[in-house]
């Protein structure tokens, strides 16, 4: 047997399982329904910053009001252990952490203390942040360090998660993700443990 | 597993009853959490056009499930990931296992997925030398305790801290005693960072897949899934064909109603958005039937297949909270897992239908408007036709049908049973009548509502 009768020996019979599921969903699946026109869903755009601010420190986040990033950097300073590995992706910041490179291995980040990224924006009504990977250096990044710190502009704060796709489009990113605060578990007993696998910490600067 | 199959609902329940101290507790820590799942939808004015829209979506796309799942391979496809078809439990697994055994890897991470729960993909992994880690730190715990999940969203709520302390005690040498959720989950945390850290396989479940783009959204809380996707060379996402939806702004409906619906967190910490390999990585995606297809084809029970795997049906659901996941020998336990199940075997599951009140409080909590307790009461009717209902519960039937057809029936009947409860009570406060089980029988009254009536209305 040569390698392409092998091949399409093994596509047959993939193609069987397809062929076969398909069939199955076109005889089984009822008449078609519309779509719902979902545009009414909207939330309030007032007081998006100060509504940010209040869910974030809810969810077990930290967050603070800035003007620029030296004051970024001096709360980063008194809050994290600088003795320890710090990476960025901001070269503002070149002075306090590394810079982090796409072209290493993700496992060379393990040791990562404190992450410093920005985010595209954040959402009012539950407090997360929309990451893309090219804001993350590399996909790993804000799940593998300890803590994560995330800059925003205090512009960049829609009111819910209707705005915030209407933002993303259909956006083409490899990796994308909302995360709302540092991980958590309540496996436990239903007890709330911040720092399950992802960071322990997470804070957000909103830049005014 | 540890188990047994053959028991039906209510045999394991009686177990699970015996220790009274623990069924308040899991009673209450479901509700607690069914509490939540209430402050958190009532904050959002919209609620209820979001669980209409969900639902009015999910009919959508169960109607026109065939050009969704073209449109989704397509773009699959064309982003890199390698697109594959299962028709059940056993070619999804050995998909799996044809994946890892061509790249030689022996060790798999896996984050929290009911699919493959489904499909027991660990046992047979294990069995041809493939090591298979659960990371949710609540399907970890039931894994090294050699136990399903008992809940899907909360895989061992019915456990006990100082339980899981023993387990941590016995598998990662923690002090004996150690009971404290905080230390045990620091443990859990630097034993499985190893992990992560030296897995070159992971796979992942997908709660949404979006036909329009070809990517898929994994949402946790604890981080697990990206941990170990990001630090994989393969990448494996198992999905029933039911998960997609057509659009990703419908995303936006579906990630307002998912945690609050869950746990009453206005959205999971982690809502990963996949859609290419990173460079040097392998991307797969298994789209698996199981059964899917044939539920598709039931007219009254179609809508189950709504699902988005929140779990508050069974947080809310009296019977499950007293009678714990595991009552419910099927993967997904509770009001849903006793519609789903039926479907994969009536004969085994036959029980399933029966473990309900028909309160009807999950089709009332239920983000996207299944019919639960409609379809429960659907399924006894389809298990009785086919001819699976328990011996007792015909009887009883029959007993009841005739008491019911005429009312001299019914007044004897009557007049026997509080003559019984009366003058001797242990023919029905006994072990042989199920309901004096756990239970006090009431004191009959001294007579019927029609005799009262008939009497009192003399006096006039």
């Amino acid at each position: 047997m040569n390698n392409a009768f092998i091949l399409s020996n093994y596509q047959s019979k993939h193609m069987n399982t397809r062929e076969k599921i398909l069939e199955a969903v076109l005889k089984n699946q009822p008449a078609a329904t519309a779509l719902p026109d979902i545009t009414m869903f909207k939330g309030d755009s007032a007081g998006l910053v100060e509504r940010y601010m209040a869910i974030f420190a809810t969810i077990g986040g930290a967050v603070h009001l800035v003007e620029t990033l030296e004051e970024v950097k001096e709360l980063l300073a008194k809050n994290f252990d600088s003795s320890r590995r710090i990476v960025t992706t901001l070269p503002e910041l070149a002075g306090m952490a590394e810079l982090i490179s796409v072209a290493v291995d993700p496992h060379r980040y393990e040791d990562t203390e404190l992450a410093i990224i920005r985010g595209d924006f954040c959402v009012a009504e539950n407090g997360a942040v929309w990451l893309t990977e090219d804001l993350m250096g590399q996909r790993i990044i804000p799940y593998i360090c300890q803590h994560l710190a995330v800059i925003i502009n205090a512009e960049a704060i829609v009111p819910t998660l209707h705005e915030a796709y209407d933002r993303i489009g259909t956006g083409d990113f490899g990796f994308s993700g909302f995360i709302g605060g540092p991980s958590k578990t309540a496996d436990i007993e239903q007890a709330l443990v911040l720092g399950a696998h992802g960071p322990l910490t997470m804070t957000v600067f909103i830049m005014k | 597993m540890k188990q047994t199959k053959t028991k039906d609902h209510a045999s394991l329940a009686e177990a699970f009853i015996k220790d009274e101290e623990r069924v308040d507790w899991h009673d209450g820590a479901l509700w607690f959490i069914r509490q939540k799942r209430d402050i958190a939808s009532k904050q959002i004015p919209e609620w209820e056009q979001l669980r209409e829209a969900a639902s009015t979506i999910k009919s959508n796309v169960i109607s026109n499930l065939h050009d969704y799942l073209l449109q989704f391979e397509a773009n699959l496809t064309r982003n890199g990931v390698t697109v594959h078809w299962a028709a059940d439990a056993d070619e999804h697994n050995a998909i799996v296992y044809s994946i890892l055994k061509a790249k030689e890897i022996t060790q798999m991470v896996k984050s929290k997925s009911m699919l493959t729960e489904e499909c027991q993909l660990n046992e047979y992994l294990e069995e041809r030398g493939i090591e298979v880690i659960n990371s949710d730190l609540g399907e970890y715990i039931q894994q090294i305790d050699k136990e399903p999940p008992s809940h899907i969203v909360l895989p061992c709520i019915h456990k006990r801290k100082e339980e899981i302390g023993e387990l941590f005690h016995e598998h990662l040498g923690t002090e004996k005693g150690m009971s404290d959720p905080t230390q045990l989950t620091r443990v859990a945390r630097k034993h499985l960072r190893n992990v992560f850290l030296t897995r070159r396989g992971a796979l992942t479940g997908v709660n949404f897949a979006v036909a329009e783009t070809g990517e898929y959204v994994v949402c946790t809380n604890e981080g697990n899934a990206d941990m170990g996707a990001h630090l994989s060379e393969v990448q494996i996402a198992s999905m029933g064909l039911e998960k997609l939806i057509p659009q990703k702004k419908h995303l936006s409906i579906f990630l307002r109603l998912l945690a609050r619906s869950a746990t009453g967190q206005p959205i999971t910490i982690y809502s990963s958005h996949y859609k290419k390999p990173r460079p040097g990585q392998e991307m797969h995606l298994i789209l698996v039937d199981a059964g899917r297809t044939r539920q598709l084809g039931r007219v009254d029970f179609r809508d189950s297949l709504k699902c988005i795997k929140c779990g508050s049906c069974m947080n809310t659901c009296p019977v499950y909270r007293k009678s714990g996941g595991l009552s419910y020998h099927n993967t997904i336990s509770g009001p849903i897992g006793a519609i789903l199940a039926p479907n994969l075997d009536m004969k085994k599951h036959a029980d399933l239908p029966y473990a309900s009140t028909l309160c009807g409080s999950c089709s009332n909590v239920c983000p996207v408007k299944i019919n639960i307790h409609g379809q429960l009461y659907k399924w006894r009717q389809e298990i009785v036709k086919e001819g699976y209902a328990a011996n007792t519960k015909a009887l009883g039937m029959k007993a009841m049908a005739w008491t019911l057809s005429s009312p001299g029936n019914f007044t004897s009947a009557g007049n026997a049973g509080r003559w019984f409860m009366h003058n001797i009570p242990f023919v029905v406060n006994n072990r042989f009548n199920p309901w004096y089980k756990q239970r006090d029988m009431p004191e009959g009254p001294k007579e019927s509502f029609a005799a009262w009536y008939a009497r009192n209305e003399k006096k006039e």
